[in-house]
């Protein structure tokens, strides 16, 4: 959908990251989903009386490492408020947030938009908060249930300025964000399970207004679809209310993705008052100067900078660099692969063809394929070596996958697959092919190199693919040159 | 010996000889609690069968030889800290059904260190009070007097001590609620520094000042049952992670050269002029033990009150919210819809003290008044802090009266909330400073007891302790009981 003439749209987008802790921000109740409702809810979660919050270390961590990857500045005192209000999902009648001093302030995030340029996003902060237990409406007619099980998950929440002009910025900047913090490893960015939420902050003004016009907010979208359209939908509706005339109200809105529109749940004048302080029952936590240090050394390298080193040192294209360095596994497999084969090209070929059309196909992670890096790459270097063909090697692949072999160069030797390399095993071949297609021959020596093809397939029909491919085709115009 | 107004000290040693079996000395309180207890109210629950198979653990134990610190010493809790499996109510409605899944770290360690627990005792609804006529379960009655209040929010904790139905009693403490009942019913009293008595498992007031600490008949069992409460906990973020010293043995030293701030704002107009005889009265025993009287200004405590009422109701406002029916609690009867429910179900849940705090605390966070109630009331809290922390520069410990006036008719304040708020006036600074304070009685008012305040500096419960046990060497007023109801 294109933007009507005349009309700017500013978006903000608030993502609610669940951090992969084991067991909760404020509670050792565990943080597994899916298991059967308040089985993984404490007393703390539950909200009893007499019950206290305790931090789970490993939030902090998880937070600084987003911060530092996004050269934001990190609040060494952090410390926790309570933003009030009820909902029978929400035990304790608060929830337990960061206002007035987020552990990550600022920061950017590069997207990539369709046109090819780059686009730097601002991220305002991001915050430590707890997650909600989920009400499930009508479970039992007119009955409500409620399951504490999500309630006490840790979350990010990153929020970033309205630098976003439309829905396609909006989509890669989410993604962006998914794809940095899975590949930082401090969640695991599975959207069904609503790891990861949105929430985004919606408004248009004509070309030429220089103040941004007024807002609304679109809660709980959970998908990058959903984004997107939700998107579409309520810039379609600000435009069409302004154009005829209209006044917009600043409100919360909620998406129904049924009905292809955004329903209104309350306006400005009824909002909340949430009545934020300071949360009494943990202290400031002050992170040490080390602490921060240390993260920021043990930081991985990051998906831009691992692509621009396979461009600039392993010369790949974009696109593979792109592929290879999205995601952490895959990039430490293709660095690995690399530590056995110089052959990088050759490398991202096979990684990005062969290997994760396989790991595809089989429903797999990287982490769970079952060729090593080194057997893929010593694989390759059979190649290099001129040891195999490339056809043999898809055979040698398809062994080192299936596990009848732990590594190429056994399994090459012991099935003789080694190219045939051997002149005088490969000429008299070629004498007697040129015998038998003296119409071929001839065309093929008058110029019509097509015919080459034909040669070669058959030599490597006869020689079960071993000849060395390059070999047979110099052997043949050599043969035809000599008639 | 008398069993009814012994000693801890006397019941450990008496429990070790044999003299007594903690199974004679639990029955005994028992039935001293069956007898007077209808009058005074002091109990919500009583747990005899548990008292009585813990007492004959106890014996088996002290049969063995084997006893700790309070094995066999029988001892009433407050209805604030959770016993698992217990009801635990806070005085409130609300709470009137709940059994607690799980035991306050302070109990567990009594239990620990051997004490059996006879009841639960009477407070002031979820501890906002200062006469204990707050509570869903009706007044407490002081045992100097029915017709007085014993003081609060500890109320039931302080009469069920004073009229002998136990050993001693735990309490809390949010801006005078150890204090002021212990100085109302001639008890000794230790509100800790904040922090030195884990929070987790006790139903929580204003989580920045409330406090667990002992009421006692003297400053020795303070020092005893403290060090069974005290010590750091990872379950409460708020808890210091400091040694506890063992403060019964740190007492006896005598109290020579001890410098004793006389607080010149803590002797107003308010003050009962009985109740200020009575304590310079205290103080010209001090000066007779060595101790030197130092003329000391706290110049921010004329807005303790108005600070703490804006500061601890709201902490309770959202403290209290997760009562709300849903998952525990009294829920109403029929619920047309959630709102209903949440405005039955409070509204039926809590006392008329209860929700008027919530309302004061829910309007001082409100977007508009923050800045001018609740931030103000912090700026305050941290010059409070600071008069305390430049005071103890010159002094070792501060002196002055615990209440304004000795314990009141029922009802006589009840219609009046600023002039009851005004009981704390004297105890809310340390409470909002933080640091350690206790009342001990000194010479009485018109045969009422009269509180003595004492105030430390931050972990220096051991100076309190060692100043009110000397003065407790010095003078008989701690040994005085009430006249028998019987």
């Amino acid at each position: 959908m294109s933007i009507p003439a005349g009309w700017q749209i500013d978006i903000g987008l608030e993502i609610h990251a669940q951090l992969n802790t084991r067991s909760k921000i404020f509670s050792g109740a565990s943080t597994l989903f899916g298991q059967s409702p308040n089985s993984q809810a404490c007393a703390i979660d539950l909200g009893m009386p007499g019950v206290l919050p305790s931090v789970n270390a490993e939030v902090f961590k998880k937070a600084v490492e987003f911060g530092l990857s996004i050269g934001a500045k990190i609040n060494q005192e952090s410390r926790f408020d309570r933003k009030n209000y009820f909902y029978p999902d929400l035990p304790k009648g608060y929830q337990i947030t960061q206002m007035d001093h987020p552990i990550v302030l600022g920061g950017e995030i590069n997207i990539l938009r369709s046109d090819g340029t780059v686009k730097t996003i601002r991220v305002t902060r991001a915050h430590l908060e707890e997650d909600a237990g989920k009400s499930i409406h009508d479970f039992k007619p007119g009955l409500t249930g409620i399951d504490l099980n999500r309630a006490g998950t840790p979350l990010l929440e990153i929020v970033s300025e309205p630098d976003i002009k439309n829905a396609e910025e909006a989509v890669a900047y989410a993604k962006a964000i998914h794809q940095l913090l899975t590949y930082l490893e401090v969640c695991d960015g599975n959207m069904a399970e609503g790891s990861l939420r949105f929430d985004a902050n919606i408004s248009v003004r004509r070309q030429d207004a220089e103040t941004l016009g007024t807002r609304s907010e679109i809660k709980n979208l959970n998908s990058f679809r959903f984004l997107e359209q939700a998107i579409h939908f309520e810039t379609e509706r600000q435009i069409s209310v302004l154009e005829a005339g209209g006044t917009l109200v600043q409100d919360t809105r909620l998406f129904d993705p049924d009905r292809h529109e955004t329903r209104s749940m309350r306006s400005k004048e009824t909002a909340t008052d949430y009545r934020y302080f300071p949360e009494p029952d943990l202290l400031p936590v002050m992170l040490t100067t080390e602490f921060i240090d240390e993260i920021q050394a043990s930081l991985p390298e990051l998906p831009s900078k691992r692509a621009q080193r396979y461009q600039t040192a392993h010369e790949l294209s974009a696109s593979d660099a792109a592929l290879l360095s999205q995601d952490r596994g895959l990039g430490d497999y293709f660095d690995a692969v690399l530590t056995f084969s110089s052959n990088a090209k050759s490398a991202a070929n096979w990684v990005r063809g062969d290997l994760l059309s396989k790991l595809k196909e089989h429903e797999l992670s990287i982490t769970a394929c079952p060729i090593s890096p080194k057997h893929l790459g010593e694989m390759i270097q059979l190649i290099d070596q001129g040891v195999i063909s490339g056809k043999i090697a898809k055979e040698v692949f398809a062994a080192l996958w299936s596990k009848q072999t732990e590594s190429a160069g056994d399994y090459v030797r012991q099935n003789q697959l080694e190219q045939v390399s051997d002149a005088s095993a490969i000429e008299p071949l070629i004498d007697a092919l040129i015998a038998e297609n003296p119409k071929q021959a001839a065309d093929l020596r008058a110029g019509k190199d097509k015919l080459l093809g034909f040669f070669v397939g058959k030599v490597m029909q006869a020689t079960g693919g071993k000849a060395n491919p390059q070999q047979v085709n110099d052997l043949i115009r050599q043969k035809l040159s000599e008639l | 010996m008398n069993l009814n107004f012994a000693t801890l000290t006397d019941l450990q040693k008496a429990l070790r000889n044999r003299d007594v079996s903690a199974t004679e000395l639990t029955q005994h309180y028992l039935t001293r609690i069956d007898a007077l207890d209808p009058a005074l109210n002091s109990f919500i629950s009583i747990q005899a069968e548990t008292a009585l198979d813990g007492a004959r653990r106890a014996d088996e134990r002290l049969a063995r030889g084997d006893a700790r610190p309070l094995t066999g010493i029988p001892i009433a809790q407050k209805d604030i800290f959770c016993l698992q499996g217990q009801r635990t109510t806070a005085g409130s409605k609300m709470l009137g059904n709940f059994i607690a899944p799980y035991t306050a770290t302070c109990s567990e360690k009594l239990a620990d260190a051997g004490a059996i627990t006879l009841g639960k005792t009477n407070m002031d609804e979820f501890a906002m009070g200062s006469s204990n006529e707050n509570s869903y379960f009706g007044a407490v009655h002081n045992p100097w007097d029915p017709k007085l209040i014993p003081g609060g929010s500890s109320g039931g904790s302080a009469a069920a001590v004073a009229a002998g139905l136990c050993a001693a009693s735990t309490g809390t403490d949010t801006g005078g609620s150890i204090r002021q009942p212990a100085a109302m019913c001639g008890l000794t009293g230790l509100k800790p520094t904040y922090g030195r008595i884990s929070r987790w498992g006790m139903i929580a007031f204003a989580s920045s000042l409330d406090q667990a600490g002992p009421m006692t008949r003297t400053a020795h069992d303070a020092a005893i049952l403290l060090e069974h409460m005290a010590g750091h906990d990872p379950r409460d973020s708020t808890s210091l992670n400091e040694p506890v010293p063992s403060f019964s043995e740190g007492i006896g030293k005598d109290i020579r050269g001890l410098r004793i701030g006389v607080c010149r704002e803590f002797f107003t107009e308010g003050l009962d002029p009985a109740v200020e005889r009575s304590i310079r009265e205290a103080l010209a025993v001090y000066e007779s033990l060595g101790a030197t009287l130092v003329d000391i200004s706290l110049p921010h405590t004329p807005y303790s009150v108005s600070a703490y009422y804006v500061i601890a109701p709201a902490e309770c406002s959202a403290n209290l919210a997760r009562l709300d029916g849903i998952r525990y609690g009294h829920r109403c009867l029929d619920p047309e819809n959630l709102q209903d429910l949440y405005q039955r179900s409070r509204g039926e849940g809590f006392g008329e003290e209860v929700k008027k705090r919530i309302l004061v605390g829910t309007f001082a966070l409100s977007a508009g008044y923050f800045d001018a109630f609740y931030n103000r009331a912090q700026k305050i809290r941290r010059l409070i802090k600071e008069d305390f922390v430049k005071a103890f520069e010159q002094v070792d410990v501060i002196a002055g009266p615990t209440a304004p006036t000795p314990a009141f008719p029922l009802g006589e304040k009840a219609s009046n909330p600023v002039e009851m708020y005004l009981q704390d006036i004297f105890t809310i600074s340390a409470s909002l400073a933080g640091v350690p304070a206790m009342s001990i009685p000194v010479e009485f008012a018109n045969g009422l007891p009269v509180g003595l305040q004492l105030i430390g500096n931050y972990l220096q419960e051991g100076s309190l302790l060692q100043a009110a046990h000397q003065f407790q060497q010095e003078t008989h007023w701690h040994t005085l009981t009430p006249p028998e109801a019987l």
